[in-house]
């Protein structure tokens, strides 16, 4: 540009305004030097939020180099909408998981809501349709009003928005923990399957190329979410409830079709969805992958509301938007597909070879900018790390002070009512979960199946984390959180194929949260590695701190597997009486940040379980050998609550008909408590056919897995006796089937003063 | 057979009832765009479910406006055969096909869960293959469908057996406790008094193959095949 002082209205920047943008002094003299002079305003908001860390990953980018991101079926990896494996059949899984934290803790209707409408507009931007969403949520304990009110706002936000696309929510997880009162987490996950060649991808290809705005009209809504889901929360934060966009699924799916029709009519040479930081961050990260520029006018963007600045049109964050990238020539015909399904649309500008963002006002150059410079060259940072003080009291734990169980039968009843633990089933009656119709294995399972239509495959996917083991130990928590994902994919008959992350931690300026981070995808990296799954996508949400508080460290695993043949499918539960019930792996002293430990000692302390990888993988190539040559009725990882509990689950978890089970457990050296309710890693509960034990034991013996045979499913009581030596019995429970499936199918809706059918 | 399926804008049983007919039922299906005016040349017509128009204002009440609504009325007034499931019978009621009204559920919430319905009429074109009180299991999904009508309507319903579905328990039990969405008379499904247009909550689209561990919707489908196979004289061009 030849003139910028008249181009680039100059309104003098003072210290104020740019510590309100959240830029450091030395952010802002790096944008001195990008620019070479001084930014207006407009270009100001414009690298505030692109460097934001929500935008940016300021923090977290040199640390999440440590992933492993290849293998063999690797289509996309990180750095695009959303990451794609190869599933064969000429096609590719396309999936991504995303938080929407901080939002829905101002709002959770609308802040949930929009999160699942981001995360599918991440998965049709790639050019799949959507086929599964799946979401991990953290609330604080349902004891308090508030915790109730975020967790039911927030369940019917995703299912509000998830319902009317027509997205089948089939799974996930939720746990409760006073941590998240301040702090809820809405982490979303979504699956869309696409021809692998038919893969589109964020880029503003060929100078000359127009750019095409389609979707919702752009209003004030959301103007610096970016910059708010950057920073900790106090006392005044419910006065950002106008940060928060409001969602209009309906327009979601007008847009979703459309798009699939671009697709399908081959008119794109790319597209991204105008999601955090909207119009700029779309237009700078799309001219920035393809080394280009783009030049566009703001008065040609469609709008809601009159007289918006371009400061306003740039950083708006108003929801169901995307930005295209079309061959001269091909516009028309995009702009026909939007008349037909009633979605406004406009070009807005085009491509240009120069590299720059350049934004215009009718001839008015209004911010000028390189798009690499916004979208790749922001700030990083190596945070100092250190671990917290209080680790080593974390860490510390006193068996001999702690009483051994007494009662086991009550302890079991307790643990099945807790939260965490109980079915979530007046969660997933509101979410459409069949919508589709591919949903193979419904929510309630380790992991949902989902079949692919035209094929003979099936795709199991799952979300896991135990935030409990990270916060006592990040690097083991990790790790812990990577092989329960993995096994619970393995227990439906899936091969894990690919993960997606969702990190979410407190505020990375304390060297003590930076260091849970380090240390916790350290865990995930090597764990991810040994067990050969690449992180293909992923997200992190810094700032999930409340007046000074922060939550546990969270990091959220969306892992997918893929199952060759739709017989060889696993569910959780019992099928028949007379199958003999097995254990795979081992049960050691593993007490530290169990389940059991907060819901009857409340502690959360300990050392969590040690993680051998190596059988780990053995024990999941061993599984999947079974249940492929359909060996196995059921497999249940054995996890929170740990081996009563899993059992419990196995007998009354059955969608229609739930079994007993007579079974006899040697007590070895353990603790009563360590062995009825440790968490041990590494381990699946199994029932086997009489007719097939012979053939399950030389499998699994040959594979050097160990294997214990605990009883056999039966049709009345669930009967457990703990033998001490000499089969000496040392306890027994005998409960029946109807007071365990009471606490476990009704605790949650009850603790929610609702009732349930 | 021609089967001409409805896509409204928010559509989204759409396409799982196309899969159906084409796949598992080996005949030729349709997707019809609302904004055309003919349904020409089908031998039956489906209004899939959905959110049609996001199901703003009221479930039903805008698609019912959609041109193709015109033909749809027109054909089954020709005594054509029409299918509601779940969004298409809030839209036949919206559009007068067929009488009542839908409420939210009782529970407020939207529920999505395998229910069992009771087969109260056999005799007609959709629940012929079926035996009178055969009990079918079939998810149901819908914020609301909590059907209710006024009692001179409801009496009607009940004298000329238009109520060709009712909720009830796995035995068949039509009681309170398994009426999901507190529905009058526990109405999952009725029929027009010419017999020929169905609206039901109940998706048996969702219920209509192995792999999804559901077969007992294709009873309706079946049911439809039949009746056209018989009619195919008498049907409207």
């Amino acid at each position: 540009m030849t003139d910028q002082s008249k181009a680039l209205p100059q309104l003098p920047l003072t210290q104020e305004i740019i510590e309100q943008h959240g830029l450091s002094e030395e952010e802002y003299q790096q944008i001195l030097k990008h620019l070479g002079r001084e930014p207006n305003l407009t270009e100001l908001g414009i690298f505030s939020v692109m460097w934001s860390e929500h935008c940016s990953y300021k923090s977290s980018r040199v640390h999440l180099k440590r992933f492993p991101t290849e293998g063999e079926r690797v289509v996309q990896g990180p750095g695009e909408n959303a990451g794609a494996v190869d599933i064969g059949d000429g096609f590719a899984a396309v999936f991504k998981m995303e938080s929407h934290n901080h939002p829905s803790f101002i709002e959770p209707f609308q802040g949930a809501a929009t999160g699942v409408g981001g995360i599918l507009r991440d998965i049709f931007t790639m050019g799949a349709r959507p086929i599964a969403l799946l979401n991990s949520l953290r609330f604080g304990e349902l004891d308090l009003p508030q915790n109730q009110h975020l967790f039911k706002g927030v369940v019917s936000g995703i299912s509000s928005y998830g319902n009317c696309m027509g997205v089948p929510t089939v799974g996930g997880e939720i746990a409760f923990n006073d941590i998240y009162s301040k702090n809820p987490l809405v982490n979303v996950f979504c699956l869309g399957i696409v021809k692998k060649d038919r893969l589109l991808r964020g880029l503003a290809k060929g100078a000359g190329n127009q750019v095409l705005y389609i979707g919702a009209k752009t209003g004030r809504d959301g103007i610096h979410g970016a910059t708010m889901a950057s920073d900790s929360f106090d006392d005044a934060s419910e006065k950002k409830r106008p940060n928060v966009q409001v969602g209009d699924p309906f327009l979601e799916k007008l847009l979703l079709e459309a798009c699939l029709e671009f697709l399908e009519q081959d008119l794109l040479v790319g597209i991204q969805d105008m999601g955090a930081a909207g119009l700029t961050s779309s237009s700078c990260e799309m001219a920035s992958r393809a080394g280009t520029g783009i030049e566009m006018d703001v008065a040609k963007v469609p709008r809601r509301e009159p007289q918006m600045t371009p400061y306003e049109v740039l950083l708006s964050e108003s929801q169901e938007r995307m930005l295209l990238v079309a061959q001269p020539g091909k516009e028309e015909a995009v702009l026909a597909i939007c008349r037909k399904w009633g979605i406004d649309a406009a070009v807005v500008g085009q491509v240009t070879g120069d590299g720059l963002l350049r934004v215009k006002e009718g001839n008015k150059v209004v911010a000028e900018i390189p798009a690499h410079a916004l979208a790749e060259e922001g700030p990083r940072y190596e945070r100092p790390a250190a671990p917290p003080q209080y680790q080593e009291f974390l860490q510390s734990l006193n068996l001999d002070a702690l009483p051994d169980v007494k009662d086991p039968a009550e302890v079991l009843l307790k643990l099945l009512g807790s939260p965490t633990i109980a079915s979530k089933r007046w969660v997933f009656r509101q979410y459409d979960h069949m919508v589709g119709t591919n949903t193979v294995v419904c929510p309630g399972s380790d992991a949902a199946v989902v079949r692919i239509k035209g094929t003979t495959k099936a795709l199991a996917m799952t979300t896991d984390g135990n935030s409990r083991y990270c916060l006592l130990n990040p690097y083991l928590g990790g790790g812990l959180a990577v092989a329960e994902a993995a096994r619970n994919l393995v227990c439906a008959g899936a091969q894990p194929i690919g993960v997606t992350d969702c990190l979410n931690f407190g505020n990375p300026e304390r060297p003590d949260v930076m260091w849970q981070f380090i240390m916790a995808v350290e865990g995930i990296a090597d764990a991810c590695r040994t067990l050969e799954i690449p992180v293909v996508s992923g997200n992190v949400s810094f700032y999930n701190e409340t007046n000074g508080l922060s939550i546990y460290p969270t990091p959220i695993l969306g892992m997918v597997g893929l199952i060759e043949r739709q017989e060889a499918i696993t569910t959780q539960w019992f099928k028949h009486p007379g199958d003999r019930i097995f254990l795979l792996g081992e049960t050691k002293e593993d007490l530290g940040g169990t389940e059991y430990l907060k819901v009857i000692h409340a502690r959360e302390q300990g050392s969590p379980p040690w993680l051998d990888l190596d059988l780990e993988k053995n024990l999941h190539s061993c599984l999947l050998t079974l249940i492929r040559n359909e060996l196995v009725e059921s497999a249940h990882d054995c996890s929170e609550g740990g081996l009563l509990v899993t059992l419990a689950e196995s007998c009354v978890t059955h969608p229609s008909a739930p079994f007993g089970a007579n079974v006899i457990i040697s007590q070895q050296r353990l603790r009563l408590d360590s062995l009825l309710f440790g968490e041990s890693p590494s381990r699946v509960l199994v029932s086997i056919r009489p007719q097939h034990v012979d053939q399950v034991l030389e499998t699994v013996q040959h594979a050097g897995v160990p294997i214990t045979l605990l009883g056999e499913v039966t049709q009345g009581n669930m009967d457990v006796t703990v033998q001490g030596p000499h089969e000496h019995p040392v306890c027994q429970v005998s409960l029946p089937l109807s007071d365990m499936a009471d606490q476990w199918h009704h605790s949650l809706a009850r603790q929610l003063g609702v009732e349930q059918a | 057979m021609n089967i001409g399926i409805i896509v409204f804008p928010g559509s989204n049983c759409d396409r799982d009832c196309a899969h159906v007919f084409s796949e598992v039922m080996g005949q030729a299906s349709h997707l019809i765009w609302h904004q055309d005016t003919s349904v020409k040349g089908m031998d039956a017509i489906i209004l899939p479910g959905g959110f049609s128009y996001g199901d703003y204002l009221r479930t039903g009440s805008i698609a019912r406006f959609s041109p193709i609504m015109d033909a749809v009325a027109e054909f089954a007034g020709r005594g054509g055969m029409v299918l509601g499931i779940c969004n298409g019978f809030q839209i036949l009621l919206e559009a007068g096909l067929l009488p009542g009204v839908m409420l939210r559920n009782r529970a407020l919430s939207f529920i999505c869960e395998d229910a069992y319905v009771r087969v109260e009429n056999a005799d007609t074109p959709f629940t012929n293959q079926c035996k009178p009180g055969q009990v079918l299991r079939l998810p149901i999904a819908h914020a609301d469908g909590n059907y209710f009508t006024d009692p001179v309507t409801l009496s009607a319903l009940q004298a000329n057996a238009q109520i060709v579905f009712r909720y009830c328990d796995r035995d068949g039990h039509v009681t309170s406790q398994a009426n999901p969405n507190g529905s009058l008379d526990n109405i999952a499904g009725i029929r027009n008094s010419a017999g020929n247009v169905l609206g039901l909550m109940p998706h048996p689209e969702r219920g209509a193959e192995s792999v999804l561990h559901n077969e007992d919707g294709v009873t309706l489908f079946r049911s439809m095949l039949s009746a056209l196979e018989k009619n195919k004289i008498r049907q409207p061009v």
